[in-house]
């Protein structure tokens, strides 16, 4: 192999070092790829392979965990699961439950990939997306800067909010060495209200009917596989079955099959693992809670299965067997249904995103060249990957 | 002064009975929620349309002059205070709710649309959780510019949790729409970005939020304690316990008797400190935690209780804490306000040290207080018309700001920077940081025209944007390396 193919590794350890790993690479104008857990490593445009190879894995420390003000400050390429566990010993978590970041799934994806990714699961439903927890971000740049944003305080709106710019952005401004993340408390006790129907309508009616409640579960989300549908919603707290009987109502008044279900941890845990695919393609669909039959239909369509937040309009969608033509295909049929909604494909065969825009539209796409520009003058952080080919 | 030309343009774009050049006129805009900071603006523009903002923006642009933009005028850090020699665009005019898609729980609106009107158009099934003191007057521009928060952020979050899509005009007259209804738009996060950039970063003419719906159960309950410590150790006690109360809220003595002067909510004047704790969830969870709250209560050693047994009791338990900063007039004819944030363990002794600092100073200070999530404001009583009063007032104000700094936490909750407290920036953040936040301002106004002289300490030049790496002649040629 040539040995010029071959990247650099660099695994700084300190922020310091981080800064003089990005300030040389940016100096030699050499193309940065950043990994955490490398769980989310293949999402984004085919880009040319990267010549340093820079990964998270010394900076892996909880640096700070506040119990009494519910904030901690982790380095990036600290493992999720990790986290929530030190967390859990004071009943406290990350209220983010993405794909690879419980416990028992391993030391996977990293708090760094989380945010930079802004994944999330169905935790979503009440507590947000990594950019409504994080509170401060310590991030090394291109020509060297090591800079911090935020703060380490649950309110605070001094400065910029670089925090929200870098979280999401997948790399492309520079590497994220360190973030604070507001906690909440675990909750002690859950059960949830699920209602079964093939009739996207009647799905559709019921997850609306849910979230338009005043019973306010912690997650409401949705299922769909080969004509199967489910609405689930999941309460938690000091007296959560109280809402759960409520919503089971409402469940049967738009004609699902509802019940109770106690134990319901395996439930949710399949919500998060079908957000991903080892082997199809996964498109998540940013639309909005009123049209959800029309993408339930759209995956009956194209023969996907789907999960999703039912109350938010985020769905996402697995397109499974078939050959890259016929995925290729697919996507463009997803997207051409449910136009205007953005449509990202996460994961897919590398040779089915060389033949998709993974993206699609690219929003505003000149200012956010703008800022491309500003914050990564040589061009090196991840480059080509993102939006636009960012 | 604005060249005449310009003044021409304003004239035409948004028809001459909107363009306001008297200077009697103008004073109405030459300050802010804070009074003691005032700058007579050159010229005042009332543009009725996202056009004509954007017509407007576009001539400051060719002519180079700088301008603020400006809703309400509730803010409370000199954010909307004018530039000399330049233009003020008020949106008052662009007042109206665009749409109402409650399917989606989604408000769409022009920015001078109040606060208050997002939660009265979705009501009673909905409501718009933000809710700063100031909600029956303040705009939604104005809470998008400085990220608003109030009484019910510690569970509900702030403006940019809300925000889910924006129309801006930057600064050289280009449109940006940014997000929209539907969340996790493809690209960076600008809508996140934008929000609280304290009008530096362009104007919003169009936003998009989101509501939420009602809870079924509210239960709002008062504890009196005889030290504001107590009160703050059931705090703790209560986040201890692993609830996340819709809000909770201290009042000091000297808050507590200035509100009941004006709203006679019942508030007993003899007690040391009031904590207000508002529960919501289903009506199961609300009884399950309100007898938790009541005992932690007790145990602190609450002298006395009291809860809101219907909707009416609820509003006026809240109107006396809304009306504190309006009601400090009883007890001082001046006084200066400040919103730093405090880890919340470090209530005690923060709250020492700002003791002392009264006592050093001859000057009271009153303290209300975000509990959940360590916003502090406290009130420093003086007299601007006794010489120095004021001067020495700001400087212990200043010393309680570096105080809940030194304690781990932020110059500003939720009141912004502004004019005000830009000169805290470098207790917080190092000249690296403050060059980062120079990298924004920049990628989205490069020639500093929008709000200048806010947020950032001292002021600062854009530059060129840097250049890609270009490998040098004698590199391509193998012939030299870069070390």
């Amino acid at each position: 192999m040539d040995p010029a193919m071959s990247p650099r590794r660099e695994a700084p350890s300190s922020p310091d070092e981080a800064g003089e790993v990005m300030r040389a690479a940016g100096a030699e104008g050499r193309r940065v790829r950043i990994r955490g857990g490398g769980t989310k490593w293949s999402w984004g445009r085919p880009a040319e392979p990267p010549e340093v190879d820079v990964s998270t894995e010394r900076l892996d420390r909880v640096v700070e965990h506040n119990e009494g003000d519910l904030t901690a400050v982790f380095e990036a390429g600290l493992p999720f699961a990790r986290a929530q566990e030190a967390l859990a010993n004071a009943g406290q978590m990350v209220a983010l439950d993405p794909p690879f970041g419980l416990p028992g799934e391993g030391d996977r994806a990293t708090i760094g990939g989380v945010v930079a990714t802004g994944d999330s699961g169905p935790l979503r439903h009440r507590y947000g997306a990594p950019r409504d927890l994080i509170l401060g971000i310590t991030v090394a740049l291109s020509d060297g800067t090591v800079a911090r944003a935020g703060g380490k305080v649950i309110k605070n709106v001094a400065g910029y909010d670089l925090a929200k710019l870098f979280t999401g952005s997948f790399g492309t401004l520079g590497l994220i060495v360190e973030v604070v993340m507001r906690l909440h408390p675990r909750p002690p006790e859950t059960v949830t209200a699920v209602g079964v129907s093939g009739d996207p309508d009647a799905l559709g009616e019921a997850a609306s009917a849910v979230a338009h409640s005043p019973f306010g579960p912690e997650c409401l989300d949705v299922s769909w596989d080969g004509g199967h549908g489910e609405v689930m919603a999941r309460f938690v707290g000091a007296a959560p079955e109280a809402g759960a009987r409520e919503v089971v109502k409402l469940l049967e008044r738009a004609g699902l099959d509802a019940r109770l279900a106690a134990d319901d941890d395996d439930r949710w845990n399949r919500q998060r693992a079908r957000q991903r695919s080892a082997d199809g393609a996964v498109v998540r669909v940013s639309g909005l809670a009123s049209e959800l039959p029309k993408v339930l239909r759209s995956a009956r369509e194209v023969g996907a299965s789907l999960v999703g937040r039912a109350g938010l309009g985020l769905s996402w969608m697995t397109l499974g067997e078939g050959d890259v033509p016929e995925l290729v295909s697919n996507i463009e049929e997803v997207r051409r249904r449910l136009h205007p909604f953005p449509c990202v494909v996460l994961d897919a065969p590398a040779e089915v995103r060389e033949k998709v825009e993974v993206w699609g539209d690219d929003g505003a796409l000149p200012l956010m060249r703008r800022v491309k520009a500003r914050f990564d003058g040589p061009g090196v952080c991840n480059p080509g990957i993102f939006v636009g080919g960012i | 002064m604005i060249d005449d030309r310009l003044v021409e343009r304003f004239r035409h774009i948004c028809g001459p009975e909107h363009v306001l050049t008297d200077r009697h006129e103008l004073r109405t805009y030459e300050s802010d929620g804070l009074r003691h900071y005032r700058t007579p603006a050159a010229l005042a523009v009332l543009p009725g349309s996202a056009d004509e903002v954007r017509q407007i923006v576009l001539a400051c642009h060719g002519a180079k002059v700088p301008w603020v933009a400006r809703g309400a005028g509730t803010g409370l850090s000199g954010g909307a205070i004018p530039v000399e020699d330049g233009v003020l665009v008020v949106l008052t005019r662009l007042n109206r709710i665009l749409e109402v898609d409650l399917d989606n729980q989604r408000v769409v609106v022009e920015p001078c649309v109040t606060n208050a009107a997002i939660s009265k158009a979705v009501g009673p099934t909905h409501f718009y959780p933000p809710d700063p003191s100031s909600q029956v007057v303040s705009t939604i521009g104005g809470n998008v510019a400085e990220n608003a928060g109030g009484l019910h952020c510690f569970k509900y979050g702030f403006t940019t949790n809300y925000v889910t899509g924006l129309e801006i005009v930057l600064s050289d007259g280009e449109v940006a729409t940014l997000g929209g209804k539907e969340l996790d738009w493809p690209g960076y996060d600008l809508v996140g970005t934008f929000v609280g950039s304290e009008g530096t970063l362009g104007i919003a003419t169009r936003i998009t939020l989101r509501v939420t719906p009602e809870a079924e159960g509210h239960r709002t309950m008062v504890g009196y304690f005889d030290s504001i410590e107590q009160a703050g150790q059931a705090v703790t006690d209560i986040v201890g316990a692993g609830m996340v109360p819709a809000a909770i809220e201290i009042m000091d003595k000297l808050t507590i008797e200035a509100t009941e002067n004006w709203t006679h909510a019942g508030y007993p004047v003899d007690v040391g400190a009031a904590l207000i704790v508002e529960l919501d969830g289903s009506e199961a969870e609300c009884d399950a935690r309100f007898d938790d709250v009541m005992e932690i209560y007790e145990r602190n050693g609450a002298t006395g209780t009291r809860v809101a047994e219907d909707e009416d009791e609820r509003a006026l338990i809240w109107k006396a804490r809304k009306a504190a900063f309006a009601a400090m007039g009883y007890v001082s004819p001046y006084y200066y306000v400040q919103d730093s944030v405090i880890p919340r363990t470090r209530l005690a002794e923060v709250l020492k040290r700002i003791d002392g600092l009264s006592r050093d100073y001859g000057f009271k200070v009153a303290n209300v207080f975000h509990a959940g999530d360590g916003n502090l404001h406290p009130l420093v009583c003086y007299d601007a018309r006794k010489e120095g009063e004021l001067e020495r007032a700001e400087e212990l104000s200043g010393k309680i700001v570096l105080a809940c700094v030194e304690a781990g936490g932020s110059i500003t909750g939720e009141h912004g920077v502004g004019l005000d407290k830009k000169q805290f920036m470098t207790a917080m953040f190092s000249e690296q940081d403050l060059q980062a936040f120079q990298r924004l301002r920049c990628a989205f106004d490069p020639d500093q025209l929008a709000n200048p002289g806010k947020v950032m300490p001292t002021p600062r030049l854009c530059g060129e944007v840097p250049g890609p790496y270009r490998k040098h002649p004698l590199e391509q040629a193998g012939v030299a390396e870069r070390f």
